[in-house]
């Protein structure tokens, strides 16, 4: 049986470091995997969606409307806007962070009030966390995706041994200890 | 050994291990990895060229040396390097070689969405179509088999799902094979009439045997089915997204070689299932192919040509049942691409747009100077084209417009197919204005070098081409450089070089803030007592400015001082961070 992970955000935010670490963790763990991603325009801060899909045997490289049993979500109305892909027993983990689109920073829309709780009433698993103030806690905003990916780890039965290798494997040494730390303050969050 | 690759990564570990020693590209999203990975093998040399024309140039010259070579790009390039496709097609080559190139379905990053593998088919070069990373970088070393044995260039046709989907790849070792000795040829390589007249039947025997090597190859595989009411053929990633939908229900017909393709295999597929399906993105290229052969298939008349597909889309059109998931009654509004926060290139649109300036632009990031609130950009057509079609909309206004309309063109277009325009401006006489955002960097791709920054595609010193000198050795005398960030500078060399009655260059230099050796500035810092909600800072269009509470607000994430904002507001509200 495949199983569907879904990274959403706003470009430039490092799903693909996310990505890359579930890509490896999946592989050493003996799945077939797949991973799909977006490059060029869109990662200059539009709206960003990375796929990661493992099983026995993973044909399509994407995820489709109704498939996700889990999407990462690294700002609120991303979470919102990919809220059609998730199945419906499938939970959404997102950050409690807001980041203005341009329609709403020219003033042509606004941005929408109480989401989370919005989503919530229309039935949806979400677990919200402030993955930018852990982030800070740990020495940089920019650990935002560590963060997300320790709280996302608590879905999954695996070792915690093996989630230090994957962090160890993907990140630059200098930003290990850092990042270990973001990884563990979402993880017991 | 087992490896997670993406396409591109895997199409470079491919022609590593088939012994490529030679690489030149232009960066092309989704094809860019391909090149890059290659350059990290010590074994190949590997470049950034200014354009795909001299990219294949480059890698047709080192095969006829008598090293493999391999030259990669997207869509819209191979249309740049149309010109040497179609006569190396007559010369054949000497070492193999494979030319990469990525669609874009769904145009993620494109500014068109033409279907590649007509090329194929117009320039008579066989072209093999992987359906993910492990195919990627099993038909990049099989492509130089095919090469050699038939002495023509080998078409790899990526698209982005392939190119930027990671999947499980094994890989192995390289081989070194011998260098093919350069031997002069003239009637072979020399393609004037009397030569080429000649190449042109070796041509079509060639199309004739590759058609048999289709017939035979395992590059096209028909799968077993239970069911045999529908029989499907597909391709690239439309295989994978019809294998997910159908698993093993009905037969497919899986094509790895999607030109020449096969006659007898296809029509015993045909013969052997009730109803023949064709799947495949964009144009009804297998379609045809199956119609020329006598065959009705369901085509384009089910599926859309236009788009990426997705197995959703395969099972709503196959009649399977889809679970869609949970909805929002609210509006949730769009976010499109941005220039980033502190992007040198905002200053320049800004002022352009505060002048109401006609400014016909060009391809990269900057292009996003089309998008609210700036919204300075009028005309984006193909690389190089905002300098050529001012030139053209001047001749045919005059001094209507010479006033009041400039080019922008990025360093890395303007090396790309800027410099032409140029000359065409200095040849013949217009007085038309051109400014070159110099952010010393191709960045929309994910920040290549060019010529113009003075290193090379592993990071090392390397000649660079010095702009001014360029432009005033073509005959301009109004050369002049300008700090995007300085608004007040920006206005005073659009208004006098639009003045002036002779043709100029502005050359915008400022580096792309995303640069490692870029230095930020602290966010800066609102005060609140003294912001009067006016909101002339949210003119510039920077993702980092909101309104909060009826106040300016800085995102300290994004803000990296630039400063820009700063210079529009008449209450200094905004202030320098420390």
């Amino acid at each position: 049986m495949t199983k569907n992970i879904m990274i959403v955000g706003v470009g430039g935010q490092g799903s693909l470091l996310a990505s890359k670490l579930l890509g490896h963790l999946l592989l050493t763990r003996g799945y077939d995997v797949k991973v799909s991603e977006v490059h060029g325009m869109s990662q200059r801060g539009g709206s960003v969606v990375t796929y990661v899909r493992y099983g026995d045997r993973v044909y399509s490289p994407i995820i489709d409307k109704g498939e996700a049993d889990l999407i990462v979500s690294f700002e609120q109305l991303e979470a919102a806007r990919w809220i059609e892909y998730l199945k419906p027993e499938g939970t959404i983990v997102t950050n409690t962070q807001k980041t203005d689109p341009m329609p709403v920073i020219t003033g042509a829309t606004t941005y929408p009030e109480e989401l989370i709780e919005k989503m919530k009433a229309a039935g949806v698993n979400v677990d919200a966390i402030d993955a930018l103030s852990l982030a800070e806690k740990a020495g940089s905003s920019k650990a935002v995706n560590l963060v997300l990916m320790g709280r996302l780890s608590r879905y999954f039965d695996f070792p915690d041994e093996a989630w230090q290798e994957a962090i160890s494997a993907c990140v630059p040494a200098k930003f290990l200890e850092l990042n270990r730390k973001a990884f563990e303050l979402g993880r017991s969050a | 050994m087992k490896r997670l690759m993406l396409g591109n990564a895997a199409a470079a570990r491919g022609l590593y291990e088939a012994g490529c020693c030679v690489v030149s590209s232009y960066p092309g999203t989704p094809s860019t990895e391909i090149t890059e990975e290659a350059a990290k093998y010590d074994e190949i040399y590997a470049e950034w060229a200014p354009n795909e024309k001299v990219a294949m140039e480059t890698a047709f010259g080192a095969s006829l040396a008598g090293k493999r070579s391999f030259c990669g790009m997207k869509h819209v390039g191979l249309n740049v390097a149309a010109d040497p496709l179609f006569t190396v097609s007559y010369t054949g080559i000497n070492a193999g070689m494979v030319i990469a190139v990525a669609d874009d379905p769904g145009m993620h990053s494109s500014q068109n969405e033409q279907d590649s593998r007509h090329y194929a088919a117009s320039a008579k070069i066989p072209m093999l179509e992987p359906s993910d990373s492990g195919e990627s970088y099993a038909f990049a070393k099989l492509a130089y088999e095919i090469s050699e044995q038939f002495d023509t260039p080998v078409l790899l046709k990526m698209c982005t799902r392939v190119a930027h989907s990671q999947s499980v790849v094994e890989t192995g070792d390289r081989v070194e094979p011998p260098v093919r000795p350069y031997e002069k040829n003239i009637a072979k390589y020399v393609m004037m009439p009397g030569n080429a007249i000649r190449r042109h039947p070796v041509v079509e025997e060639r199309t004739r045997k590759l058609t048999e090597y289709a017939e035979t190859s395992p590059l096209n595989r028909a799968e077993e089915g239970s069911d045999h009411s529908l029989g499907i053929v597909t391709s690239s990633t439309c295989y994978q997204y019809v294998k997910e939908v159908c698993g093993d229900t009905y037969p497919v017909l899986k094509l790895g070689m999607i030109w020449p393709m096969p006659v007898r295999k296809i029509r015993d597929f045909a013969a052997s299932v009730e109803k023949l399906v064709v799947v495949e993105e964009l144009d009804g290229f297998i379609e045809e192919h199956c119609r020329n052969l006598g065959l009705d298939p369901i085509g384009k008349d089910l599926f859309p040509l236009e788009g990426e597909f997705s197995q959703n889309l395969i099972a709503e059109k196959l009649g399977v049942p889809v679970h869609g998931g949970p909805t929002l009654q609210e509006n949730i509004p769009a976010r499109p691409p941005v220039m980033c926060a502190g992007c040198p290139h905002r200053g320049m649109f800004y002022t352009l747009s505060k002048n109401k300036v006609t400014v016909l632009g060009d391809i990269g990031c900057y292009t996003l100077g089309a998008v609210a609130p700036l919204a300075a950009i009028e005309m984006t057509l193909c690389m190089g084209a905002s300098i050529s079609a001012t030139h053209g909309f001047n001749k045919a206004l005059g001094k209507d417009s010479e006033g009041r309309t400039v080019a922008v063109i990025g360093d890395s277009t303007f090396m790309h197919s800027g410099m032409t325009g140029l000359a065409n401006i200095a040849y013949n006489q217009s007085n038309s204005t051109v400014i070159i955002l110099d952010n010393s960097i191709t960045g929309m791709t994910g920040h290549q070098q060019n010529p113009t920054t003075g290193y090379n595609i592993k990071g090392d010193p390397a000649g660079k081409i010095d702009l001014e000198a360029l432009c005033r050795a073509m005959g301009f005398e109004r050369v002049r450089v300008v700090d995007p960030y300085d608004l007040a500078a920006c206005d005073r060399a659009i208004k006098e070089e639009l003045a002036a009655e002779e043709p100029s260059v502005i050359i915008s230099r400022r580096p792309c803030a995303l640069l490692k050796y870029v230095k930020h500035k602290a966010p800066l810092v609102v005060d609140a007592d003294k912001c009067k909600s006016c909101k002339n800072c949210m003119k510039v269009g920077c993702p980092a400015i909101s309104m909060k509470g009826g106040r300016a607000a800085i995102d300290n994430t994004l803000c990296v001082g630039c400063g820009v904002c700063m210079q529009l507001c008449h209450f200094g509200a905004l202030k320098e961070g420390e």
